[in-house]
């Protein structure tokens, strides 16, 4: 079980939120500047729960993401050009401009993509542990999702599919207290969703989802608990959204002294404080990988900025695979 | 050459495909022990397993999701909804998911699923079960809609549609489950392309699935009378082969539709506006629609009778066109 972290993979994670939260703020500046065109999901105050826990996931990992997704992608591998590219609408973005924020997958990075229905991809993180466990893979498969999702009847025919089956899927509920402008406390009457887990008979826990060691920690013992046949588990992250649900949300359904709070709950700042005052790093050398990384985010962004757009003839292009399978039919005989 | 059932000929293409790619499982309400509300899984359990042929809670959402999730990543799903009226509980996981994911994801991702479905009115099962709901899913890009006939399509088609890297709506006439018709044993396949099913000089009728058997009749009947209609089986409402249609209305001068499902919006509506897009010089007449009334499916007998497209129906159609 990974759960001792060298100094390296600490500041390597370090740099994935700090990845993350350059991209989101370089997104929010595209948006000013109208170039994503349409609405921007940040996922500003979450990264701690998308970094600390693909850092156990591997390319054959699967995991399916939300409207507020690229910190998913980034904490996955996803190149941030491509990334910028497709914000933006151009031919070199992941998917080549035909799906934008919402839209994006990378099956080379087990990313079977982000989704513009809450809900969405739950069922098919399940499915996708269900056809690892037919091929007899060693590997889980993980759904991003919010509270507001947990409300959804694909949240709940997938728990309980998952749970009689036994598949290695961990349902990650990212509770960052509102669906767009619906708190918690009006959309459900629970004090935990974990809680909901019991309805399922699965394993639910809720962690402090803006401590990253935490999240790291636990999902570790969840990944182990799930890849042992033991079944899929429901955990919960308390987080917050600490932006309006996109760029561009007046915001006027709740508090600025809540969001203030929140913001002093920062998960980069209170790793930030982990690492220098327990485990000794520099305060200089943070500074050198926030800076390392702002350029490298300001690079993709402009270089996305210069690629072309999407070429009409290829409009039509894409929507079936034009392939058969080749499998050779043999007859089967009844014995 | 022996004779099956359409359900005995899905079953063999099951069995074929279980026997063929490890890759294909198949999952849905009842279908390992039960066989099936759709009854043409039996004996798949027994012969391949509790891993690839698993009953599911009813949860089509689920059921769908599951599939999608799978053929994702290399798996070949076959799930089952044991009533086409049952895609409105799962719409989503079809319309935005399944037919969505190839485009919106720039043609990097492929999902070879098959939904396996029952259609269709004649068995007193209400108006829940009952329906006829292929044009739905043609509205929607993305995804492939199969109708078989009879059973010798049905193995080929069904074989065809496991082959696909697309996903497909396998859709079965729930009147058609009993009917045989001669079927190799050998795998074959059907192509998604119309099929003439018998040539005629006067009249083009255009049909698919139970509703193909319809349009024989009367054309059988019409022959008696001196007229020759030329009936065309499209067996796929997506993709749609026009070429074969055309090319008889060219000959023909006249044509009529004829499916099981509703009228308004039904998928005669789309082939009628085909034939005047693209063959409008040829024709002699307006299209005809002949299809069941605007209104859901009723229960009782005699009401199911006649809202149900009969030869009647379909050789009226015919004479007021050709009159």
């Amino acid at each position: 079980m990974e759960t001792k972290l060298s100094k390296e993979k600490m500041l390597e994670m370090y740099r994935v939120m700090i990845r993350i939260r350059a991209f989101e703020n370089e997104a929010i500046e595209l948006a000013k500047a109208n170039i994503t065109r349409a609405a921007v999901h940040t996922y500003n105050g979450e990264e701690a729960i998308a970094v600390g826990v693909c850092a156990h996931l591997s390319d054959k990992d699967y995991i399916t993401s939300t409207h507020r997704g690229h910190g998913h992608c980034i904490a996955k591998g996803a190149d941030m050009r491509r990334m910028f590219a497709e914000l933006m609408g151009r031919e070199t973005g992941y998917c080549k401009g035909k799906g934008g924020s919402m839209h994006i997958a990378d099956l080379a990075t087990g990313n079977l993509g982000a989704n513009g229905i809450v809900g969405g991809g739950i069922p098919m993180a399940m499915g996708a542990a269900l056809g690892l466990q037919i091929a007899h893979q060693n590997n889980l498969s993980v759904s991003f999702f919010g509270d507001g999702a947990s409300n959804e009847g694909s949240f709940h025919e997938a728990l309980n599919m998952a749970s009689i089956w036994n598949l290695p899927v961990v349902f990650i509920c990212e509770n960052n207290k509102f669906g767009i402008s619906t708190s918690t406390e009006k959309s459900m009457n629970i004090e935990q969703i974990s809680d909901r887990a019991k309805g399922y008979g699965i394993k639910g826990l809720t962690i402090d989802g803006n401590d990253l060691l935490e999240v790291y920690k636990t999902f570790a013992e969840v990944k182990a608990h799930v890849l042992s046949g033991k079944g899929p588990v429901l955990l919960e992250m308390d987080t917050y959204r600490m932006s309006g649900h996109y760029f561009g949300d007046n915001e006027n359904y709740r508090d600025r002294a809540d969001v203030d709070k929140w913001k002093e709950k920062d998960p980069i700042l209170r790793f930030e404080s982990v690492l220098t005052e327990e485990f000794g790093v520099a305060a200089e050398e943070l500074k050198m990988i926030e800076k390392e990384e702002n350029t490298a985010v300001l690079a993709a962004s402009e270089q996305a900025k210069q690629d072309p757009e999407p070429a009409i003839e290829d409009m039509m292009d894409d929507l079936y695979d034009p392939t058969f399978e080749e499998i050779a039919w043999q007859v089967f005989v009844k014995g | 050459m022996r004779k099956l059932s359409m359900r005995q000929a899905v079953n063999e293409a099951l069995h074929t495909a279980f026997n063929s790619d490890e890759n294909i499982f198949t999952i849905g309400e009842d279908i390992a022990v039960y066989g099936g509300q759709l009854r043409c899984s039996y004996d798949l359990l027994d012969h391949f397993g509790a891993e690839r042929v698993r009953d599911t809670p009813i949860s089509e959402i689920a059921i769908v999701g599951a599939g999608i999730g799978a053929a994702m990543i290399g798996r070949r799903p076959i799930v089952e909804l044991s009533y086409m009226d049952f895609i409105g509980v799962c719409f989503d996981q079809i319309l935005n998911q399944a037919a969505k994911m190839r485009y919106m994801y720039g043609g990097r991702v492929s999902i070879p699923l098959v939904i396996r479905t029952q259609c269709g009115a004649g068995l007193g099962n209400g108006a829940q079960h009952s329906q006829s709901l292929e044009n739905i899913l043609s509205h929607v890009p993305g995804i492939r809609v199969v109708m078989p006939s009879n059973a010798y399509d049905a193995k080929g088609l069904l074989l065809r549609a496991i082959r696909d890297n697309n996903p497909v709506v396998f859709v079965e006439h729930k009147a058609l489950y009993k009917k045989k018709t001669e079927v190799p044993e050998e795998p074959y396949e059907v192509g998604y392309e119309s099929e003439v099913k018998c040539q005629g000089k006067d009249i083009t009728i255009i049909s698919y699935s139970a509703m193909v058997n319809v349009a024989l009749d009367a054309a059988e009947q019409l022959q008696e009378e001196g007229i020759e209609a030329e009936v065309i089986d499209i067996k796929s409402i997506e993709p749609l082969d026009m070429k074969p249609i055309l090319k008889s209305v060219e000959k023909t001068g006249h044509a009529i539709v004829v499916h099981e499902a509703v009228k308004k919006s039904g998928f005669g509506g789309e082939i009628a506006a085909q034939i005047q897009e693209y063959a409008f010089d040829s024709l002699k007449k307006p299209v005809l629609r002949v299809t069941a009334p605007d209104i859901p499916v009723p229960f009782a007998r005699n009401l199911e009778l006649a809202y149900v497209p009969d030869k009647n129906h379909v050789i009226e159609a015919v004479k007021k066109t050709l009159n």
